[in-house]
């Protein structure tokens, strides 16, 4: 594919075979972090917007875009980050609830827009994740805090398996 | 004359810079797994938040200093941070707590600072609004849990508002750096949110069974570069090996 042949459409459809390196069963587009991509001659911007303010992740993500566009004759790759609207995990698409579920991480539920925190951690029942092996709902957040930022640990009393839960942010 | 914005930048990277790195000291050594996790998730956050403000300010002051530049190249006396956040991190009672009291006023800030001015700092501050709102859940959380726990935990937590509570004051103190970006409407003026602040914290305390101490008096200093003696053992540690190796990346 020459540069010049490459419209928006195409850049997302090579970004949408980068995958996460922490969660490897989404891409960067299907996570939502590729906020947009100008193409002007054979120069390719793509603007990403954090999961995280420390997600250290992000260096490779940029890394991993750059190298698949260059491979396909794209360049020079100019990344660019945005911070604001703040990245939201509404932005995954069904597809991908389904496929993290699949990869046996919970989804995440609807992203709370309170305005007022609650200070203790009291799932209401809505908020209890659907365990991704045994589908029971009988299953506790042991902490809101995973093995990465973006997830909690979770356990479920119906198969007693230990899983995660992507954070609804 | 200083910049009040990059004074302001400074103060709210330093904050969580320094908290960040007091937290990161958990790792691999929390009471249980989860904790350790958790804490070095949240000291990540800081972290993060703190590059990107440090990245502004240095953009802001135009000249050469980049995050890192500022994060590892400054001397105690440079450093901008609420002595709160410096204090050695202690128990796990003491370090909650202190989680509890700065979290709730970051979340405060934060959410203040997201119709800031200036649009970079409002889009951080956005996004810091979202991490912040787990932070001060997780740290009222263990806060109700110690308080309601064992004598022990109990009376550590007890301890712990008692040692940390004369700290609070500082993160309030309006001086004319303050004025300056409230006025511009860059940033917050902070004795603003201290009423606010002080309603959550109570209620947290109230229900946890935990007393305030009857003092007023109230420390000083660490937005003036006045800091305790633990800020420098924190920064030679922190720094060393950016300053045995100068310039060097990877």
């Amino acid at each position: 594919m020459s540069a010049a042949a490459a419209t928006r459409d195409e850049i997302f459809e090579i970004l949408d075979a980068v995958k996460d390196p922490e969660v490897p069963v989404l891409s960067v587009v299907e996570l939502g972090i590729v906020r947009d991509v100008r193409v002007d001659g054979e120069a390719v911007t793509v603007t990403l917007t954090p999961t995280y303010s420390g997600c250290p992740a992000m260096r490779v993500i940029e890394e991993d875009i750059t190298a698949a566009l260059m491979e396909r004759g794209l360049g020079p790759v100019r990344i660019e980050t945005v911070y604001a609207p703040a990245w939201t995990t509404d932005w995954l698409t069904d597809d991908a609830k389904r496929k993290l579920e699949a990869y046996g991480i919970a989804p995440p539920g609807r992203a709370a827009h309170e305005t007022l925190v609650s200070l203790t951690r009291a799932p209401s029942a809505a908020a209890t994740p659907r365990c991704p092996y045994c589908h029971s709902r009988d299953t506790v957040i042991k902490s809101e805090f995973g093995s990465t930022a973006c997830k909690s640990i979770c356990f479920c009393r119906a198969c007693s398996q230990p899983f995660e839960m992507f954070k609804a942010i | 004359m200083t910049d009040a914005r990059i004074e302001y930048l400074l103060r709210l990277g330093d904050d969580r810079l320094i908290l960040g790195h007091r937290l990161s000291e958990w790792c691999g050594h929390a009471p249980i797994l989860e904790e350790d996790i958790a804490l070095a998730n949240i000291a990540l956050d800081l972290i993060g938040q703190a590059s990107l403000l440090l990245g502004l300010a240095g953009k802001i002051e135009g000249q050469t200093r980049d995050a890192d530049a500022l994060a590892y190249l400054r001397e105690a006396v440079e450093y901008r941070n609420a002595l709160l956040v410096e204090l050695p991190k202690g128990d796990f009672a003491v370090t909650i707590v202190r989680q509890l009291f700065f979290s709730v006023f970051a979340l405060l800030q934060a959410e203040a600072l997201q119709r800031s001015s200036n649009q970079e700092l409002a889009g951080i501050a956005a996004k810091a609004v979202k991490e912040f709102r787990y932070h001060v859940r997780h740290s009222a959380d263990w806060v109700l849990k110690l308080g309601g726990g064992t004598t022990e935990s109990r009376s550590r937590a007890q301890r712990a508002v008692d040692d940390l509570w004369r700290y609070t004051g500082e993160l309030f103190l309006a001086d004319d750096v303050d004025r300056a970006v409230a006025a511009s409407g860059l940033g917050v003026d902070s004795s603003t949110l201290e009423s606010s602040w002080s309603e959550t914290v109570r209620d947290v305390l109230e229900r946890a069974g935990l007393t305030i101490p009857e003092t007023s008096y109230m420390q000083r200093g660490g937005r003036a570069g006045r800091h305790t003696e633990h800020l420098g053992h924190l920064l030679s540690e922190m720094q060393i090996l950016a300053r045995s190796h100068p310039g060097a990346s990877w």
